[in-house]
């Protein structure tokens, strides 16, 4: 096919700003939040200067932009030792316990720093009942970092009334940032509705990145920030394969529709080593509308079970102990959804939450007002961070305490913060005892791009971060990036490509588009380029089919990984052909080029790893079982983007931390 | 469930230079329509039903419809946020209505002073575990 090239022949030219910076952090979701936050404390005595650069409003940005009713990682009374074990035992026994571990340890200032600005925390009543935010207030409950006991539905999770959960997290971090903006002078360092599109490595250092442009969504504006250190935080990948539900209602992504794998597409084009992509998640949920079962299991103490009323964790527990022994008796998510999947497959469903005799087992130690209580607890549970599946129970007439409700296993997911570990493969903080060499070199979350952090669901190996560890780890990488520009105090970015041929690039699919449009009588249908919309339906259709999606039960091999990755090169030809009519769909062109990326790294590593690490979230049929002698390792890979070629490899897993 | 916005309400934020919905949308799906100077949801399939338009619109304009996928007509749940807390009307296919008031914040809005009684950042422990204000846990 014939190259494209943008001239400005057709599309209009955008003004390019250019913006020096010392940090510059990439995202505004929970860790660029807490990365602005402390970086801001220790670049001010030095005059450093820090810019945040989000897609969205930081107020409502990123994963927890619809509020959240419980914080998942809150060590408290627990140490973090057994931190570790939990997030081991869950992701099936390989992850890095140094990144994991160092988390555990950090994480609880964030929680109490929440407090202290605002978020209501339930708390414990003397009679052992729960109190949500203001009663625990009224009642003179203490604050968490003074004692105060939280009401925990699981051994590391917290109930909040976290309707307004990211709104106060942002609040801090624009403060922050506002007040660095005074110390050093500039004129703005924090960008809203700017969308990041690709890092530019050094012009004098091939290896390490300086810059990083994007786009207005709003007006024609493209931006290259040249900063001295960079955290990446951009997030994971959603609708990546093809949704349950296929037309409006593939916008109900179970993780936020807007996470478009720029966290992964970023790091990767900078020559990033990525590790653990093959990891995905794949949540049960409640079916169609994705509410969170969290509570339901843990707090509500509903059980699972198939339309027969059988529990499929003990009647296919024999069967799944041959196949995955040792870890099927750990009941991780993954082994769980398998046996979910052993009945569905054999026709007894629908699987049911059993929310009903949950309900009506607590109402039997409670008095009317607590019962009426305890039924606002359980729709905030929805109302707080998935309000929708509220109402797909009011469009169903559906009352929670009356009758149970379908879950299902969702279509997969990619990321590194929530049950998931696929990221980038970052230094440790290396003081931890028995942390082997290759899992440090010197600054804590960057990756293996000098200058190049990572935080969040793009720092791999590592998952169960969630909100509370997501904030907790942007934090840690914003001290070891102000430590790194410190150190090379002299460093100035410098990048070789010019301001027009970055603008060209980031704003060829506007100039295709408006090349092309007149061409047909209805630019939706013409064959000189394909729209975002199309080209996101054929990658989702690949992904589900070839990978290993809904449609063959999570099943692929190498013949079928090999088939898929055929069709998604021409896909990633194709992209280079992808036409915007506005900024609107310029973003979304580019959102979808990071989707492929991320897709094709996913199955790349499905391909390498010669087994079936993760049963219930996605299956090898040429090696259906867990093979702990050749596989219990990291896999690694890194994409070369100029060449276009990858390059994969085992690196090994050491247990840090004892059984 | 997209989010769609009720045509006699929608005054298109009158003078502003966006509308409230365009300004806080996380996936920029709102869009002022200049002609009409009323606001609609221009990618209905990529709504992630996180109310923030409808949270946000001063002229309480914007509702959401389920998903045809799979909602049937005639739930809704409406929210209305105040500055501490949030109450929500939840209204059943079948007519019956569930009110709830939850907390969302102790502290008045824009009242958070991030660095205010913390101390100062050492520099001698930039490179070693914790933060400028906290000690890592050692168990």
């Amino acid at each position: 096919m014939e190259k494209e090239t943008c001239t400005f022949s057709y599309c209009q030219k955008p003004e390019v700003v250019e913006i020096e910076t010392d940090l510059l952090l990439i995202g505004g979701g929970m860790a660029c939040c807490g990365a602005a936050f402390e970086a801001v404390r220790w670049a001010n005595p030095k005059g450093l200067r820090v810019t945040m650069v989000d897609k969205a409003a930081t107020d409502r940005s990123g994963a927890v932009a619809m509020g959240l009713s419980a914080i998942n990682t809150y060590c408290g009374e627990n140490d973090p030792v057994d931190y570790v074990k939990y997030v081991r035992n869950d992701l099936m026994g390989i992850i890095r316990e140094d990144l994991v571990y160092d988390l555990g340890r950090h994480v609880d200032d964030s929680v109490h720093l929440f407090e202290e600005w605002g978020l209501p925390i339930w708390k414990k009543a003397d009679d052992g009942f729960s109190l949500d935010g203001f009663q625990a207030r009224d009642a003179g409950k203490a604050m968490l970092k003074d004692g105060g006991v939280p009401v925990r539905s699981g051994k590391w999770q917290i109930m909040i009334n976290g309707e307004s959960y990211k709104v106060i997290v942002a609040e801090a971090a624009k403060k922050a940032l506002e007040i660095n903006r005074q110390v050093t002078g500039v004129a703005q360092n924090h960008f809203e509705r700017v969308f990041i599109v690709k890092l530019y490595h050094d012009a004098n250092d091939p290896k390490r990145v300086a810059a990083a442009a994007g786009f207005s969504v709003r007006e024609n504006k493209v931006y290259i920030f040249k900063a001295k250190a960079m955290i990446n935080a951009a997030g994971g990948a959603v609708n990546v394969f093809r949704p349950r539900s296929v037309r409006e209602g593939q916008g109900r992504a179970w993780y936020p529709v807007w996470n478009s794998g720029s966290g992964y597409a970023l790091g990767m084009q900078a020559g990033a080593e990525l590790t653990m992509m093959e990891n995905r998640f794949v949540p049960a949920r409640f079916k169609d509308g994705y509410g969170p079962v969290g509570a339901w299991f843990l707090f509500f103490k509903a059980k699972a079970t198939n339309s027969l009323g059988e529990d499929y964790c003990v009647t296919h527990m024999d069967a799944t102990k041959a196949l995955y022994s040792p870890y099927a008796e750990k009941l991780g998510t993954a082994i769980r959804n398998h046996m979910m999947m052993l009945d569905m497959k054999a026709g007894k469903g629908p699987i049911l939450m059993n929310t009903h005799t949950a309900m009506q087992e607590l109402a039997k130690t409670m008095d009317a007002k607590r019962i009426k209580h305890l039924e606002a607890e359980a729709w905030e549970d929805f109302l707080d961070m998935c309000i929708g599946q509220a109402g797909l129970w009011a469009s169903k007439n559906i009352e929670p305490d009356k009758e149970p409700s379908e879950i299902m296993p969702t279509e997969p997911y990619l990321l590194g913060s929530h049950a998931g570990c696929a990221g980038f493969w970052c230094s440790g903080p290396g003081d931890i005892p028995g942390t082997p060499d290759h899992y440090s070199w010197g600054y804590n979350r960057m990756s293996t791009v000098p200058g190049l952090f990572m935080a969040g669901d793009v720092c791999g190996a590592s998952g169960h971060k969630f909100s509370s560890g997501s904030h907790a780890e942007g934090r840690i990488a914003a001290k070891a990036a102000v430590a790194f520009i410190l150190d090379h105090a002299d460093y100035k970015p410098t990048i070789k490509q010019t301001a027009d041929e970055i603008a060209a690039e980031l704003y060829m699919p506007y100039e295709i588009y408006e090349k092309y449009k007149t061409f047909s009588t209805d630019p939706a249908i013409n064959p000189h380029y394909i729209r975002p919309h199309m080209l996101q339906a054929r990658l989702q259709k690949i992904a589900d089919e070839y990978f290993g999606g809904v449609s063959t039960w999570y099943m692929t091999s190498k013949t079928m990984l090999e088939e898929g990755l055929k069709q998604l090169e021409l896909l990633k030809e194709d992209a280079a052909k992808s036409a915007a009519a506005n900024l609107h769909e310029l973003m979304r062109a580019w959102e979808n080029f990071h989707r492929i990326l991320s897709v094709e790294a996913h199955a790349r590593h499905i391909l390498f790893r010669e087994e079936t690490r993760y049963p219930g979230y996605y299956y090898r049929g040429d090696f259906l079982s867990i093979n702990d002698k050749d596989w219990k390792c990291f896999v690694n890979s890194k994409y070369d983007a100029e060449k276009n070629t990858w390059e994969l490899k085992k690196v090994p897993y050491v247990q840090m931390f004892a059984d | 469930m997209p989010s769609y916005v009720i045509t006699e309400k929608c005054d298109g934020c009158k003078a502003q230079d966006k509308t409230a919905c365009q300004y806080i949308c996380p996936n920029d799906l709102m869009v002022l329509n200049r002609d009409l100077m009323k606001a609609f949801n221009q990618e209905p399939d990529q709504c992630w039903e996180c109310y923030n338009c409808v949270k946000i619109c001063p002229q309480q304009a914007i509702e959401v419809r389920g998903y045809q996928d799979f909602n049937p007509l005639g739930g809704n749940v409406i929210p209305m946020r105040g500055t501490d807390s949030i109450m929500w009307t939840v209204k059943f296919r079948n007519g019956s209505i569930k009110r709830f008031k939850f907390p969302i914040r102790t502290t008045p809005e824009g009242s958070i002073d991030p660095y205010k009684g913390k101390p100062e950042p050492d520099f001698s422990k930039i490179k070693k575990p914790g933060y400028f204000n906290y000690e890592a846990r050692t168990k």
